[in-house]
């Protein structure tokens, strides 16, 4: 597929998006430091560009599922980063009342309609979303995150089944950040144990439309999402798109820790970048080449970039205060939410 | 009044959901199981062609794109046909369905129908008689509904179309054919309404679903000895009619729960702390249970007759909390 350059106000609301991602995973992560909360929690540094990109290709009506590392579409879909974090934090102004926390948060409000932390869970919803939509004659369109480990559940497969047949306005985002994991063998996460040889043959066996695109690619991944909305919203079915991201080095225990801190002027002075995680700051951080590209191509200057990062930074400090100061639930409210 | 089918009863129920609500949709169609009675559907096929999907044996896909597309705001009802299937998408229902309005903090509605046929159906044997109705009520979040008649299935299934949570409607194979007063008009059959199927003063018999009528049979027999059963049908375990029943107990002093599902963590057992925990002080003798026993379902029809809960048992049950000293007598009821 021909990928266009992208124009400088795409560019620039990709790369906000990015820049809000970065920044509240950041904060997540030191406020787990500062113990303010106590859950396992999953962290989408490396992988910004990919969701970002996507979300830019959605309008507002659009549905959203997601998987347990969500707290990047969240938050690059719109949603207010004290909410958001509030909701990590377990407190009463989160975005579910505490009730969901990381692993199952969800901003129904904005289209996000679910995190599923169980492998492969969002793929049925999101196949569900579109058969709503469907059934409502209505013409947006599911869009379902996931990682690579979820095309090992038969649900996924069972999906794709559907979704084909009844040709469902559905779009699959698997997120594959393998490359570079440690795999449990070395005592990291999990990485996808399969035995295909490429997952993109999994949805094409289902005459799928399926697509390949390097996932820290903002213009590739953009370009990829917008021929898939498109295809869905005119009724030609289903599509498939694999992201490769390297998997970012702080991912490797099993809780997330501070491997990289994010320096934007990284980007055009790489003599800057230290460090045991060098290699992937230099190569694989999308974040940082987003940047570089930005202004390597005369979108924005350096300043202009600087300005863009310091605001997302700030916004990311007022949610996290925001959530910090907010009450904890009232345990006698523990009942309330369960039935409609 | 019109006599109908049971059958035919939740045909005219989804007829009439399927006319008033353009959002509501049919995945899965057999939803009068396979028996004679599955051709009464046929003329919703035909009407509503473009309103049912016949989806490939993927029972946990189903069940996930039923509760997404609840969430997008559709109105799906979902047939899992044979309720031992609904294993299969187990996750969905108690990881996604049931639990999502909370996890969402109150801003999601999760308005789908999960139907299946449930019990001992006649050599249905290990994999096609399940009873998962205990096992469900112990996912919170999931309305249960368990009709006995053709009046209830009519009421109570345009009441769980109509209801904004996710709803397991449970049927029974041999429901089907059971004739009875059904209003043509539409009507509802309110959630948490206990319907006392028939009054008597002496023992409470508390039964869903199928065994309803082994309790009915029961209490006819019983009353020409001079007892007095009344039977209590919760209707719905969720939400579930205390009241009905504690005040029933208050009146008789004694409770024999009937029940299809197995005994330990089952139906009944439920249904009799509740009464220990509530009425104990109306209780003139101990609560006894009449269920299927912990073993999985026999196919031969010698064993699955043994552990089906008849009104035989139901008798002997009777006969124990009106006299708990002849215990001697000590039939297995389950």
């Amino acid at each position: 597929m021909k990928v266009s350059p992208l124009d400088r106000k795409t560019n620039l609301s990709i790369f906000d998006r990015m820049l809000m991602m970065r920044y509240f995973e950041e904060a997540v992560l030191r406020l787990y430091q500062e113990r303010r909360f106590a859950s396992h929690f999953h962290l989408y540094i490396g992988q910004e560009a990919t969701g970002a990109a996507v979300l830019e290709a959605l309008g507002d009506k659009d549905l959203i599922c997601t998987t347990h590392r969500n707290h990047g579409h969240l938050i690059g879909r719109g949603s207010d980063p004290g909410q958001t974090m509030a909701e990590i934090l377990g407190r009463s102004t989160g975005l579910n009342r505490g009730r969901g926390g990381t692993l199952h948060a969800s901003d129904p409000s904005r289209g996000f309609l679910s995190t599923s932390a169980i492998v492969g869970g969002c793929a049925g919803l999101a196949t569900g979303a579109a058969f709503g939509i469907k059934t409502k004659r209505e013409s947006n369109v599911a869009v379902g995150f996931f990682g690579d480990g979820s095309l090992e559940e038969g649900l996924v497969i069972e999906s794709f089944n559907i979704a084909a047949l009844w040709k469902l306005p559905v779009i699959y985002v698997c997120e594959n950040n393998s490359a570079g994991a440690m795999g449990p063998q070395q005592g990291g996460y999990p990485t996808a144990i399969t035995a295909t040889d490429s997952f993109t043959r999994l949805p094409a066996a289902y005459g799928i439309h399926s697509a390949k695109v390097d996932g820290t690619d903002i213009a590739a991944v953009y370009a990829t999402a917008t021929e898939a909305v498109q295809r869905c919203r005119a009724g030609q079915g289903p599509a498939f798109i694999e992201a490769f991201t390297v998997r970012w080095p702080g991912s490797s225990p099993l809780w997330p820790e501070p491997a990289t801190v994010t320096d934007l002027n990284e980007a055009w002075e790489p003599a800057r970048i230290k460090g045991p995680h060098a290699a992937w700051l230099r190569d694989h951080d999308p974040l940082l080449r987003t940047a570089r590209d930005i202004v390597a191509h005369g979108y924005a200057s350096q300043d202009e970039v600087m300005a863009h990062d310091k605001d997302a930074r700030a916004r990311v400090e007022t949610g996290a205060t925001f959530a910090i100061e907010s009450p904890m639930p009232l345990s006698e409210t523990v009942h309330e939410h369960v039935f409609a | 009044m019109r006599k109908m089918s049971y059958a035919g009863a939740i045909v005219e129920a989804l007829r009439t959901s399927l006319s008033e609500d353009p959002t509501f949709n049919l995945v899965g169609s057999y939803v009068l199981g396979l028996g004679p009675k599955r051709v009464l559907m046929d003329s919703i096929r035909t009407e509503f062609s473009d309103r049912l999907y016949d989806p490939p044996t993927s029972e946990a896909a189903i069940v996930s794109i039923g509760a997404g597309a609840a969430m997008a705001g559709a109105r799906p009802f979902v047939d899992i046909g044979t309720a031992s299937f609904s294993y299969v998408g187990w996750s969905p229902l108690v990881n996604e369905a049931a639990v999502a309005r909370y996890m969402s903090g109150g801003s999601l509605r999760v308005p789908v129908v999960y139907h299946m046929l449930h019990g001992l159906r006649g050599g249905g044997a290990g994999q096609h008689s399940g009873s998962p109705q205990a096992m469900l009520w112990n996912a919170p979040g999931l309305e249960i509904v368990l009709p006995s008649s053709p009046y209830d299935v009519k009421g109570l299934m345009r009441s769980a179309i109509k209801s904004d949570n996710p709803t397991i409607f449970i049927n029974h194979a041999r429901l089907m054919d059971i004739e009875g007063d059904v209003p043509a008009e539409d009507y509802t059959v309110p959630f948490g309404r206990a319907d006392i199927k028939r009054a008597g003063r002496d023992v409470t018999l508390v039964a869903t679903s199928f065994v309803v009528h082994a309790a009915l049979s029961a209490a006819e027999r019983l009353a020409t000895d001079g007892i007095e059963a009344e039977v209590v049908d919760p209707r719905t375990l969720v939400p579930l009619d205390h009241k009905t029943i504690l005040d029933s107990v208050r009146r008789t002093g004694r409770l024999v729960v009937i029940d299809e599902a197995p005994l330990s963590c089952g139906v009944a057992s439920e249904l009799s702390a509740i009464v220990a925990e509530e009425g104990f002080e109306y209780l003139r003798s101990p609560v006894v249970r009449v269920t299927r026993p912990d073993i999985p379902v026999p196919f031969s029809k010698p064993l699955e007759d043994a552990i089906t809960p008849t009104a035989d048992k139901v008798i002997t049950a009777v006969r124990r909390v009106m006299d708990p000293r002849a215990k001697s007598a000590a039939t297995r009821l389950t």
